[in-house]
């Protein structure tokens, strides 16, 4: 009952989340949203018209003509629905319908890499250059990070310990991005070992192409580890060092199983609840950080993407990317609760 | 937790050397601010995207001191102020100005430009040479200031570049013993025998006649281009980036602060409430929190940046919006174990407002782990602001060292070798960062006993 009743709450919660979430992306551009729409329907009203030269033809005096130009982008915009304001309950209800069915629409100025301007078509192209990205970044980080980590618990105050903890001080402190301008400085124009920009040239057909994109994602990927795995190893640190002041670690000391064997094997396990809780939220938190550090490294993926839809303001990608965006990161909160759930049975019984 | 007193604290963070060593980062970091606001003039930031102001500034040029660094000296950027000296001969009547340079560099100047302001009536010849350290003399410009019947202020740029200049150092070309096919610059500051640096004292002499009357100097420099220039370099817009960099530290200052301040003080305050209240109060207000904590930020802030406006005080607002949900949750569950003890039930009792105990006696309590989220918070600020500023959604009218990274970035710094323009503000961001992490936390350490172990 008690886990049930738990998910279903945070499920209600997360749902309400998207929902806020939408509205609030939609309020924050919804009248730039129509005016750009409006003069769209303009622009090719007027296109289709002088086309089809017989109509223009049919006019005595451009005033009647004008008239009749008026009159058809007028009955456009009533068909589209546009002639409401975009916060009337109908047009707000439709768009987030639209939304909710992954429907959202054309953009208006950008177009995927096949020549598709579906905005659902951009995104489902780049998001898993974003997702292959950060979860290898982030697993790299937590394989270091506990092994670090447990490695420094293992030996309070040793030359270890100190280092770990003051690089993750340090690390931390600076952003990951400008670290990745150094590091394209440094690794792509004095020594030339890396490429500069990570989109790959050659075309994606290419049977080469997953080979040179591992190739450029190096760059980055290096870049988020070193910035990120101090602060990891840190946090297994703490955990552990919590965990070795249990009563049951006290009791396998007495015993005389080798502090060693204490460490690796009976409290890191321990310590997984809350560091699989921990990895589940980062990769989450990541997604949010890939605009700045894709527009850096100019990853084609979801942040780049994102960040090329507001320089041009292209609208329908923008909310469909902070959508998906919000999603992915509503899920992977979702998961870290359910794991947390699992792993921690306090959370199940008491409500 | 709530038992240490203000003066423990104080104690115990006077023992902590990490503590002393970001109060002294800070304090410096202060004490440029407080230099920066009142000694650099306002109007260096103000008109810090207005490239008619750093006209006179070279491009992207490497720091001068790097010229004790290396063997090879660079040639400084010189911004040269004039001597004047002033002497008549049968009613010619002669304004003279001497710019004396130092020249001891391994490389030839990029150009130079004579800029000067000068009130005069009819008209008024210049004549323009350079006493070289081997005594030699070339006088390379003669010209005059436009003819005014008028008293006019007249503004005259002579630049090195200038066509007439090399029309008339060529015929000085019989002293020189190399191919002409070279700069002015190149001439100019060359040896006689072969086309290398003469290094010495130059001294630059424009002489303006007039007849019956002087000409009155109002302003005059000369400029002499290198590829070094003043403590920090300048950038691709010619911007002397020490400044940009010395007004990145009161603003970023002021961002982090008033940040973490503002979501702190609105955090613990939410908190404190909901967990004082309980029961359904507490509920709905934690549905509320658990709502903007599932917000994506960044996403969110651009959108607010491009859509609302990216002036920095509402920048400021916007990153509040993100930050007091953590300390609102952490203070929430700290009130709830307070508000068990028994003063507090006694003052319920007693029928003391609830806005009363609140402010009272459960507040103060949460004071020291306040401070120290405060200093704990303040380098995300200052990052997600550089960060959005790095995207190029940052407040144009004021130079952060997140706009001068966007700056750097645009104009591919990194692919032309322009470590000056990147290096700097980064490592400023992090001292700065680091000045508060180190300060939180020791303060942490005193807060939550457990940590220490």
């Amino acid at each position: 009952m008690g886990l049930k009743r738990y998910l279903v709450t945070r499920g209600l919660t997360m749902f309400g989340v998207l929902m806020i979430t939408l509205l609030l992306t939609i309020s924050l551009v919804g009248s730039n949203m129509d005016t750009i729409l409006k003069q769209g329907i303009i622009y090719q009203v007027r296109a289709e018209i002088t086309e089809n030269t017989t109509i223009a033809q049919g006019f005595n005096n451009p005033e009647e003509f004008e008239k009749f130009v008026q009159q058809k982008i007028d009955e456009r915009v009533k068909t589209l629905g546009l002639d409401t304001p975009w916060y009337s309950p109908q047009r707000l209800g439709y768009t987030m319908y639209k939304i909710l069915i992954l429907d959202f629409g054309n953009a208006t100025f950008l177009t995927s890499d096949s020549g598709s301007s579906n905005v659902g078509e951009i995104i489902f192209e780049k998001m898993p250059k974003t997702i292959l990205l950060f979860t290898t970044a982030t697993i790299i980080i937590s394989i270091i990070g506990i092994l670090l980590g447990a490695a420094s618990s293992n030996k309070i105050g040793s030359k270890t310990d100190r280092m770990t903890s003051t690089f993750a001080v340090i690390s931390s402190s600076f952003p990951v991005w400008w670290i990745g301008m150094l590091m394209i400085f440094v690794f792509a124009f004095v020594y030339q070992i890396f490429p500069a920009r990570a989109t790959p040239s050659i075309e994606p057909d290419d049977p080469g192409y997953i080979l040179a994109l591992l190739y450029h994602m190096a760059l980055p990927v290096i870049t988020i580890v070193l910035i990120g795995f101090g602060a990891w190893a840190y946090l297994v640190r703490n955990f552990m060092v919590g965990i070795m002041q249990e009563d049951f670690i006290t009791a396998k000391k007495t015993i005389g199983i080798s502090k060693k064997k204490i460490v690796y094997s009976h409290a890191l396990r321990n310590a997984a609840p809350p560091i699989v809780t921990i990895l589940a939220l980062s990769l989450s938190g990541s997604l949010g950080g890939a605009i700045i550090t894709e527009a850096v490294f100019d990853w084609p993926g979801m942040g780049r993407l994102y960040f090329e839809a507001i320089s041009v303001m292209d609208l329908p990608v923008i909310i469909g990317s902070t959508y998906i965006l919000t999603v992915l990161f509503l899920v992977s909160i979702f998961i870290a609760d359910l794991l947390y759930g699992y792993f921690d049975p306090r959370v199940r019984t008491s409500s | 937790m709530s038992s240490v007193s203000t003066q423990e604290i104080k104690k115990e963070f006077l023992k902590s050397k990490l503590g002393l060593t970001g109060i002294f980062i800070l304090s410096i970091l202060i004490l440029v601010s407080i230099i920066t606001i009142s000694v650099i003039p306002t109007s260096t930031f103000q008109e810090w995207n207005n490239p008619e102001k750093w006209i006179s500034y070279p491009k992207t040029s490497v720091p001068s001191w790097v010229n004790f660094l290396s063997s090879d000296k660079i040639p400084e950027h010189k911004i040269i102020n004039p001597e004047v000296f002033q002497s008549q001969e049968n009613g010619i009547f002669l304004t003279s100005q001497q710019f004396g340079v130092s020249f001891e560099y391994d490389d030839f100047p990029s150009d130079f430009i004579f800029e000067m302001k000068t009130k005069y009536t009819d008209s008024h010849l210049v004549q323009i040479k350079v006493i070289r350290p081997d005594g030699i003399t070339l006088e390379f410009l003669s010209t005059s200031l436009p003819h005014s019947d008028n008293e006019t202020i007249h503004n005259q740029r002579y630049f090195s570049t200038d066509s007439m200049i090399k029309k008339n150092l060529n015929t000085y070309k019989n002293n020189f013993d190399f191919d002409f096919q070279v700069g002015t610059t190149e001439i100019i500051f060359s040896e006689l025998y072969t086309n290398q640096i003469q290094k010495g004292n130059y001294i630059f002499i424009v002489d303006i006649y007039g007849i019956e009357k002087y000409v009155e100097v109002l302003e005059s420099k000369m400029i002499l281009g290198g590829k070094a220039y003043g403590l920090m370099g300048t950038d691709e817009l010619r911007r002397d980036l020490a400044i940009g960099l010395l007004w990145g530290t009161p603003l970023a200052l002021f961002i982090g602060i008033s940040v973490s301040i503002g979501s702190v003080v609105v955090g613990l305050i939410y908190g404190v409430y909901s967990g004082y209240k309980g029961k359904k109060t507490d509920e709905v207000m934690m549905r509320f929190n658990d709502v903007i904590y599932a917000l994506p930020a960044l996403p969110f802030l651009i959108i607010l940046a491009v859509t609302i406006s990216n002036s920095i005080f509402l920048m400021i607002g916007f990153l509040m919006i993100f930050s007091w949900v953590g300390i609102a949750k952490v203070s929430r569950s700290m009130s709830l174990q307070i508000k068990t003890r028994q003063y507090i039930e006694a003052a319920r009792i007693m029928g003391q407002k609830d806005s009363k105990i609140i402010f009272r006696h459960i507040l103060p309590q949460l004071l020291p782990y306040a401070f120290a989220s405060i200093a704990i918070s303040v380098p995300a600020a200052i990052t997600t602001e550089a960060g959005l500023s790095f995207l190029g959604l940052g407040d144009p009218s004021f130079p952060t060292w997140g706009q001068i990274l966007h700056d750097a970035n645009t104009y591919g710094a990194a692919a032309q070798g322009f470590w000056w323009w990147i290096v700097p503000p980064g490592i400023l961001i992090a001292i700065t960062g680091l000045a508060f992490v180190f300060i939180g936390n020791a303060l942490d350490a005193i807060v939550n006993p457990k940590l220490k172990r």
